[in-house]
Parts: structure tokens; C-alpha cells; sequence
């Protein structure tokens, strides 16, 4: 059952609450980025992805599967992965903790429900994609392999080696999304790296390439929509998400300090006001 | 001594080729990858039986080990070939991640490993891949020693379930073993009994370990020869067995000290059972250009300097 706009708003809302919870209660931990992707995630999750929490294991067989190549977005990725019914809510508050299942990256070695690959080290989760898109093609399968990079990650030579492989072996099953707000650790992107424009240099690299307004959900589905219509064209398709680092509360929004750390106890309150409460109630 | 004979120079690339198509045949899951490697990893046949399920990379190392981890976790079995160097030092950080820490089926296939991949020289003679694949939690690390062992431990790592890393070479070397000797994970072999010092050795220096041990029976010493043809897991039982039975050790490899064989075997009987130890490895050096037996001869690696080694060892008991 699709999720109206209004009905995602709300989920988005809920996981932004989560992500600063988990990292105010880990004290360490990566809000920015989780933030600026909270509503292509939530979207992706809840109205996209073929996938059966109930039924779901590592292989992926007969599944959507995803990929979160930025891997210190997880909590953004534990907070939708536990909305979405992949484990219980309650237990984003072990977010970082000795012995939890979540990780401060995505792990696959105390088995996670929803994780299908270690990531973190970056430039390397759009590879593993592509080997996922190529396995569901000798089997067979229609289903779209998913994976979400950082514009910051992109300046990893792997993911260009992925994003030619991709492209050679004809691999229009898989959809790679980047978030492009613009921002990493040490400042804005084009301070750092000078990486430039994604979407000519994706356009180059034989993709097609999407750019959407990643805090609106009517340009996120129609995304989406354009996206999956690239089944089928024997090319992959890259979405340009276009963010805001630490979108959703005023003194976070726009800003890379915010990529790594955490909300004081009175701007976590403050924030947490200006997100309002959801009916889906904290963890 | 028991004797072996060479029923002809062949070199253990070929037996990974020979390998990976049996193991094809067998499992409809194995796939293979390559980085622009195909002729000379010997995948050619294997390419031409399954085109569907060969892929070229390109260029682009790094790129193929996330590929191979993401249809290992679809339940392919993929072995990704190239050059030792550009399997390991190259990727590690992708080894360590996609593969290692995420407990991935995939299958590391390193030719043209240590310094007899020759002429080419110290850019692509890596004498330190065995060091940076043990560290590794939970990679298997293979080193077979002639063509026959190679096409076996290629057709065991495929039914293995795990990460593992599989050391061949590059030149033709004698081709000894038995063709039908089903390769046994984690088993050392005990190619000669002996009771004076034990030869142990894997890869290329072993079948030099076997002509030091003719040499050494000539003046009245007998050496034992044990294959190391799993270097982790270490088949400890058996180190210390041998180690017990002769009171002095010769550690045998084409790679260099840090990391490899020998200190693997010492750091086992330091703890279990002190035993005098000699190496006889690349030490701490790079190579160079030059034809595969010149070096091995040059950089002290072949079956006169084991032999001197194993005298060395005896005089310390």
C-alpha cells in the first residue's frame, strides 16, 4: 500500500527525531548527511523498494536489495531499516553500543536484518551494487539493486571504476543515488576537492542521470518513477539528489559542522522541538 | 628417501586454469572475473566454456573485488584473477571490507606471485601478499606447490564456503604431485619422513625443499619434507609433530620474513615447542629483473641454500 505524501512527511519527521536521539544517546555518530537523506530514504523504503522485511535474508533473492555505500549514514539507514519492520524500534537506543547489532557502520557479522553488505571504508558500496545487478541478471530476476553514495565519497576513484563497469556490462537494474548536498568533514566539497558538476560527469560516464529536490516528495517520486522507467535501456541510472546537509532544524541546516557531530542536550531539545512531535511516537 | 618424480615442467598458473574449469563444470554458481588478466591467469578456457559467467573488468582492481563480494552475497562463487601484487597490496583496504570483514564467498586468485614472476622486476613481484592476506581474520591462505596441487586447491577453495586467498606463479616448475590427490584445507603433507631436521616449505620452494633433502640423505642426514601447502590455517598439530620428532627446522618461502611462513611456523613453536629455527625466505628486500631460477638462486631461496640452512639448524640442537 502506497504511502501518501503527507503519510511519508510524518515517517521523515519520525526518523530525523531518531537520527538525533541515536547519536545524542552514542555521543558520536554522523547527523548530517542522515539527515539530508532522511526523505529519500524514507521514500525509498516505504513506496519503492520491492522487499519483504518478514521474509528477508542476505541473498536478496526475489528482493530489492540496498546498498549504503556512505556508510557512516547509518542512522538514517537503522532508523528506516527499524520503521520499515526490519527489527525493532526499540533497539536504535544500542545504536553504537558494546556488543549491538548496530553498528557505527553497517556490519554484516552480528546479523542485522536489512544489511546486506559492511560498508564505511568509501567508494566501495557501488561496486558491490553492481555485483548484486549483475548476480540478479544471470539469474534472471527484474528486481533493482539500489545504492546510496556521498558527493564527498565521490571523490573515490572506485566509484568511478563502478560507474564505468556498470555502464560496460549494461547493468539498467541498478539505480545509484547520491547525495549531493555539498558538504564533507573538512568543509564544502568544492573547497576540498573542487569535484564540480556530478551530473556532467555522470552524463560523461554513459549514465543517465537524474537531478531531483531531495526534500520534496512529489520531486522525489516523480525521481523515482523516471528512474525505474530506465528498465529496460540497458543503462544504469544515477539520481543527483540534490540535499541539505542537516536539513530539518535551523542551526543544522546547510552547514558541514554537523556532518560528524552531536547536538548538545539543550539544541537536541531545540531540535527536537522544531521537528515536532509524530504520531509514530521515539524509540 | 621416497622419490618424486617431474613428469614435466609445467607452471601452476596453468593449474588454476585447468582448476577453475573443473570447478565451473562442477558448480554453476562459480563465475569468474578478471582485470584485463584473462591469458595470463589461464581463464581462457573457462571464458570460452561460460562466456556468460566470465566478466572483464577492465583495468580497475578495486572495482572487481566489490563486484565479486556483491554476487558472492547473491550465492555466486566468484574468482577474481589477476597479477599477486594487484589482488593484495593494491586492495587491501577492499579485501579487508567487502571480503574479509564481510564474510564473503569470494576467491582470490594471485598469479605471478614472489620473484620468480621474473623479468617484469620489483614492481610486480610482491614478496608480502602472504603476510597481508594471513592478517586478515578468516581468509584461508593457499600456496600449492606444483601444476597437479594448484588444479586440486583451485577446485577446494570453490567448494569451501569463505573467503579465501589462492598463491600461484608464473614459470614453468616441476610437476610432481598426485594428479588424483584431492586437496585437503588446513592439511599440512608430509612429503618425506625423516628424523635429523625438518624442510618445511610451500609453494615454489617446495619441491627445492625435496632436492635439499636428496642432497642433505647424500651426507648422512635425514630430513623431512613437509609441504605447507595451507599456510592459514596453519595445520599446527603437524608442526609440532615434526618439529618434536627431529629437534630442528628449516622454514622455506618465496616471500619475504615479515609475515610469511616462518614466522607463522615459529610463532607456533615459540609457544608449543621451542625447536632451533632457520629461514630461508627473501629477508627484507625487494627483487629485480631477472629470469625466475637466477633469482631464486640470487636471492638465496633455492635448494642449496636449504640445505645449508638445514645444517645451520642441526648445529644448533
Amino acid at each position: 500500500m502506497a504511502k501518501s505524501n503527507k503519510e511519508l512527511q510524518t515517517i521523515a519527521t519520525q526518523v530525523r527525531r531518531d537520527i538525533l536521539r541515536m547519536v545524542c544517546m552514542a555521543s558520536s555518530g554522523h547527523p548530517g548527511g542522515s539527515m539530508s537523506s532522511a526523505d529519500v530514504l524514507t521514500a525509498l523504503y516505504f513506496n519503492q523498494m520491492k522487499q519483504d522485511p518478514a521474509t528477508w535474508t542476505r541473498g536478496g533473492k526475489g528482493q530489492d536489495m540496498f546498498i549504503l555505500s556512505a556508510g557512516h549514514m547509518t542512522p538514517v539507514y537503522y532508523s528506516v531499516l527499524a520503521r520499515a519492520g526490519y527489527f525493532p524500534v526499540s533497539e536504535l537506543a544500542s545504536f553504537r553500543q558494546m556488543g549491538t547489532r548496530l553498528q557505527g557502520h553497517p556490519s554484516v557479522r552480528k546479523g542485522l536484518p536489512g544489511v546486506f553488505q559492511a560498508s564505511g571504508s568509501l567508494g566501495q558500496g557501488l561496486s558491490a551494487a553492481a555485483g548484486l545487478a549483475l548476480a540478479k541478471k544471470l539469474d534472471k530476476e527484474d528486481n533493482i539493486v539500489w545504492c546510496l553514495c556521498g558527493d564527498g565519497e565521490s571523490e573515490e576513484g572506485q566509484i568511478w571504476e563502478a560507474g564505468m563497469f556498470a555502464v560496460f556490462h549494461k547493468l539498467d537494474n541498478l539505480i545509484a543515488m547520491t547525495d549531493w548536498n555539498g558538504k564533507q568533514i573538512d568543509g564544502p566539497v568544492e573547497e576540498v576537492s573542487g569535484e564540480g558538476d556530478l551530473a556532467a560527469k555522470w552524463e560523461a560516464w554513459g549514465w543517465r542521470v537524474i537531478v531531483a529536490d531531495a526534500h520534496d516528495f512529489e520531486s522525489i517520486e516523480k525521481a523515482f518513477a523516471l528512474a525505474k522507467a530506465g528498465k529496460g535501456s540497458g543503462v544504469p541510472t544515477m539520481i543527483l539528489w540534490k540535499s541539505e546537509m542537516g536539513h530539518g532544524v535551523d542551526f543544522m541546516a546547510g552547514t558541514h559542522k554537523w556532518h560528524g557531530s552531536v547536538p548538545k542536550p539543550e539544541q537536541l531539545e531545540d531540535a527536537l522541538k522544531q521537528l515536532g512531535e509524530t504520531p509514530l511516537g521515539d524509540f | 628417501m621416497k622419490q618424486y618424480i617431474d613428469s614435466g615442467k609445467k607452471d601452476t598458473r596453468s593449474g588454476f586454469g585447468a582448476g577453475l574449469l573443473k570447478a565451473g563444470q562442477a558448480n554453476p554458481n562459480v563465475v569468474a572475473l578478471t582485470a584485463d588478466l584473462k591469458g595470463s591467469l589461464k581463464m581462457d578456457a573457462f571464458a570460452a566454456e561460460f562466456p556468460e559467467r566470465f566478466f572483464q573488468c577492465g583495468i580497475a582492481e578495486a572495482n572487481m573485488v566489490g563486484v565479486a563480494a556483491g554476487l558472492a552475497i547473491a550465492g555466486k562463487v566468484p574468482f577474481i584473477g589477476s597479477f599477486a601484487e594487484f589482488v593484495t597490496g593494491r586492495v587491501y583496504d577492499q579485501i579487508r571490507q567487502e571480503v574479509a570483514y564481510g564474510n564473503t564467498n569470494v576467491k582470490i586468485a594471485s598469479s605471478h606471485a614472489g620473484i620468480t614472476l621474473g623479468e617484469d622486476g620489483a614492481t610486480h613481484q610482491t614478496m608480502e601478499d602472504i603476510a597481508l592476506m594471513r592478517a586478515l581474520p578468516g581468509m584461508v591462505v593457499l600456496n600449492p606447490c606444483d601444476y597437479n596441487q594448484t588444479v586440486q586447491a583451485t577446485v577446494a577453495a570453490a567448494k569451501y564456503n569463505g573467503p579465501v586467498y589462492l598463491r600461484f606463479g608464473r614459470p614453468g616448475v616441476p610437476n610432481f604431485t598426485d594428479p588424483e590427490e584431492p586437496f585437503v584445507i588446513g592439511k599440512a603433507i608430509v612429503l618425506n619422513e625423516g628424523k635429523d631436521v625438518t624442510l618445511f616449505a610451500t609453494g615454489h620452494t617446495v619441491w627445492e625443499a625435496l632436492k635439499a633433502a636428496e642432497a642433505l640423505e647424500a651426507d648422512g642426514i635425514g630430513a623431512e619434507v613437509i609441504d605447507i601447502a595451507t599456510i592459514k590455517p596453519l595445520d599446527e598439530e603437524a608442526v609440532i609433530a615434526s618439529a618434536a620428532k627431529t629437534g630442528a627446522v628449516v622454514v622455506a618461502e618465496e616471500h619475504n620474513m615479515a609475515g610469511g611462513l616462518g614466522e607463522a611456523v615459529a610463532g607456533v613453536l615459540a609457544l608449543h615447542r621451542p625447536t632451533p629455527v632457520e629461514y630461508v625466505n627473501g629477508q627484507d628486500r625487494f627483487g629485480q629483473s631477472g629470469t625466475p631460477s637466477a633469482l631464486m638462486a640470487a636471492y638465496g631461496l633455492d635448494a642449496l641454500h636449504i640445505a645449508e640452512a638445514a645444517k645451520k639448524a642441526l648445529a644448533r640442537k
